[in-house]
């Protein structure tokens, strides 16, 4: 973060300010001194973040080497934790879970939330209606979310009697108690949560696309897939790079909705590294090794923190 | 000839509306059947459910799940809870963060860009590597099993998101305005109060509707420093419930209602401000 940081030191204000002659030179004075309240306006919530996040990060670094049972003192055993992970099976099918979560939720929410954006875009009678609906969910928490789709999947309940309506009876399943499709069945209500979300940043990025390139392409001759193709999708390009930060650091995080319906079971098979870290910490008393799968996520997660700031940084001109 | 090719095109032009109609309206129906099927659900009698089936058609009509959760279920409580963690922290959490963002985006602090973003890489951290550390702070603080030890933790956690929100949009008032101010002897707590604070408000209501939500909904800070049940906000307390009332979908149903109410109280009230919240947010 430092590096991203000291890369370019000059705010855009002052450079705007500056001429070119004395762009090397010392800064020039201005006439506004920073007032001790304006400090203090920085200071408190700066002091509140470093206590609540900052300093528990540091900890949370640390505590990864440990091994801790929360009642006796920490034991520091460099990296015994990431070792044992090497050959532990629930890390493993954690990961995978993990990656696979990343993949299908993320992708799938990018894809459908695009696909509802391109067919809501246009303002037209009862769009306002459309929108809504698929936005409704994103406002529910993601127990409540899980809950009503737990009520879908039960025996007796929406899913099977649809199957069984339409034929597909040999189809029906205990949807949540089967380790084959426990984690997919997870996956659906995030989606449809999610994908509302993701309609919602694509329509804003669809909103701000020029129509003249649009008008001047269909007077050359381009069809459909080609506007899409040349015009849609590199103009989509900052939306882009937004929805799959918030993306990556949505499913590094998905915690609530997979523990309000499987807790990650059965047999972990839909555990996922943050259900895993939140059981192995406060269900087993395991805090060291706990620690040690948070930072497994924060390495994880790294890349789209640093490449956020990094945009977050150019455009904070 | 150019008469009959208008026709053709004003038809094809009204299928288009048709099936654009027609495939909106089957995903909408989609997306809000669950939520039909909930609040149907939870209006039935479980001898209803029992007999029926919780995919059959309703024969019954009781608010009786309602009153199990919300007085045996104890959401009542946790509805309580729940708003007063929330509206504190919201409050808070967009002055604190009002603030920094004034001071950040109308003064030339040293290092502004900096603390910028170490504040928003304080939020994007993701809340895992938190937890352990967060929960043993609040023990030592005597605040473990507080509602105060969520409502800090939501603050501190929160601010730097908002901070970075705020920033751009406060950089984007005319310097003038200040200056003025400034001539007139203003102070700066006049300023930011009397001159900025009012210019911001657009952005203030999105970042409220938008975190009047994140913060309701939060399951995951709540069971890191909370233990008791009585503590519990909402979305805790319907975990809970679906342990306490296992099988029992109009009781679980009905929580559920409870539980996204508000939000989707807030939502549909002030739906512009949350759209635009999520896109201040995103695109900044």
């Amino acid at each position: 973060m430092a590096a991203v940081v000291t890369g370019n030191p000059v705010a855009g204000e002052e450079r705007e300010r500056r001429t070119a002659k004395e762009d090397n030179g010392p800064r020039r004075k201005r006439s506004t001194r920073v007032p001790p309240v304006v400090l203090a306006f920085v200071l408190v919530p700066l002091l509140a973040e470093a206590f609540w996040v900052f300093w528990p990060a540091v900890q949370g670094f640390y505590l990864s080497l440990t091994e801790w049972d929360g009642v006796s003192a920490p034991r520091f055993i460099g990296l015994g934790n990431f070792r044992e992970m090497l050959h532990d099976d629930i890390f493993r099918t954690a990961v995978l879970d993990t990656v696979l979560w990343l993949l299908l939720f993320g992708g799938l929410s990018a894809l459908l939330g695009l696909g509802a954006a391109l067919l809501l875009q246009q303002e037209r009678r009862g769009v306002g209606f459309y929108r809504a609906a698929l936005f409704l969910p994103v406002v529910f928490s993601l127990v409540a979310t899980a809950l009503v789709w737990q009520a879908m999947y039960q025996p007796d309940g929406l899913i099977n009697q649809a199957l069984e309506s339409v034929g597909l009876g040999s189809l029906t399943h205990a949807w949540l108690a089967d380790q084959d499709t426990a984690l997919y069945a997870v996956i659906v209500p995030a989606l449809w949560r999610q994908i509302g979300y993701v309609m919602i940043l694509y329509i804003a990025g669809l909103k701000g696309i020029d129509p003249v390139l649009y008008e001047a392409s269909k007077v050359d001759g381009a069809s459909r897939w080609q506007r899409f193709r040349h015009i849609t999708l590199p103009q989509l390009r900052s939306v882009n790079a937004v929805v799959l930060s918030v993306i990556v650091i949505d499913s590094l995080r998905s915690f609530d909705v997979v523990w309000a319906l499987t807790r990650g079971g059965p047999y972990h098979s839909s555990e996922l590294l943050s259900t895993y870290m939140y059981s192995t910490a406060f269900q087993s008393l395991r805090l060291g090794y706990g620690s040690a799968l948070a930072v497994v996520i924060f390495v994880l997660a790294f890349g789209v923190i640093a490449s956020y700031l990094v945009r977050a940084f150019r455009e904070a001109d | 000839m150019s008469a009959t090719s208008g026709s053709a095109t004003a038809t094809r032009r009204k299928l288009a509306t048709a099936g654009f109609h027609l495939g909106a309206g089957a995903l909408s129906v989609l997306w809000l059947l669950p939520i039909a099927l909930v609040l149907v659900t939870s209006v039935r009698s479980f001898d209803d459910i029992a007999a029926n089936g919780l995919g059959g058609l309703p024969h019954s009509f009781t608010l009786d799940g309602f009153r199990q959760a919300w007085v045996d279920g104890g959401q009542q409580r946790a509805l309580i809870n729940s708003m007063l963690v929330t509206v504190p922290t919201v409050l808070a959490t967009l002055a604190l963060a009002s603030m920094a963002a004034f001071a950040l985006s109308r003064y030339e602090l040293p290092l502004r860009r900096t603390l910028l973003l170490v504040m928003l890489g304080g939020n994007l951290l993701p809340p895992q590597i938190l937890l352990i550390p967060v929960s043993r702070i609040s023990e030592t603080l005597g605040l473990y099993d507080t509602l105060y030890a969520l409502i800090g933790v939501q603050i501190g956690f929160g601010v730097g998101f908002y901070v970075f929100v705020l920033y751009g949009f406060m950089r984007s008032i005319p310097v003038e305005i200040q200056q003025a101010a400034v001539i007139d002897g203003a102070s700066p707590w006049q300023i930011y109060w009397r001159i900025v604070l009012p210019l911001t408000k657009p952005a203030l209501a999105a970042l409220s509707a938008l975190s009047f939500t994140w913060i309701f909904n939060d399951l995951l800070w709540a069971i890191t420093v909370l233990r008791t049940d009585s503590q519990m906000p909402i979305t805790a307390s319907l975990i809970g419930l679906q342990g306490q009332y296992v099988s029992m979908w109009n009781v679980i149903a009905a929580g559920s209602v409870i539980a996204a109410a508000p939000t989707v109280a807030v939502f549909l009230r002030f739906q512009r401000h949350f759209v635009a919240g999520l896109n201040l947010g995103a695109v900044k």
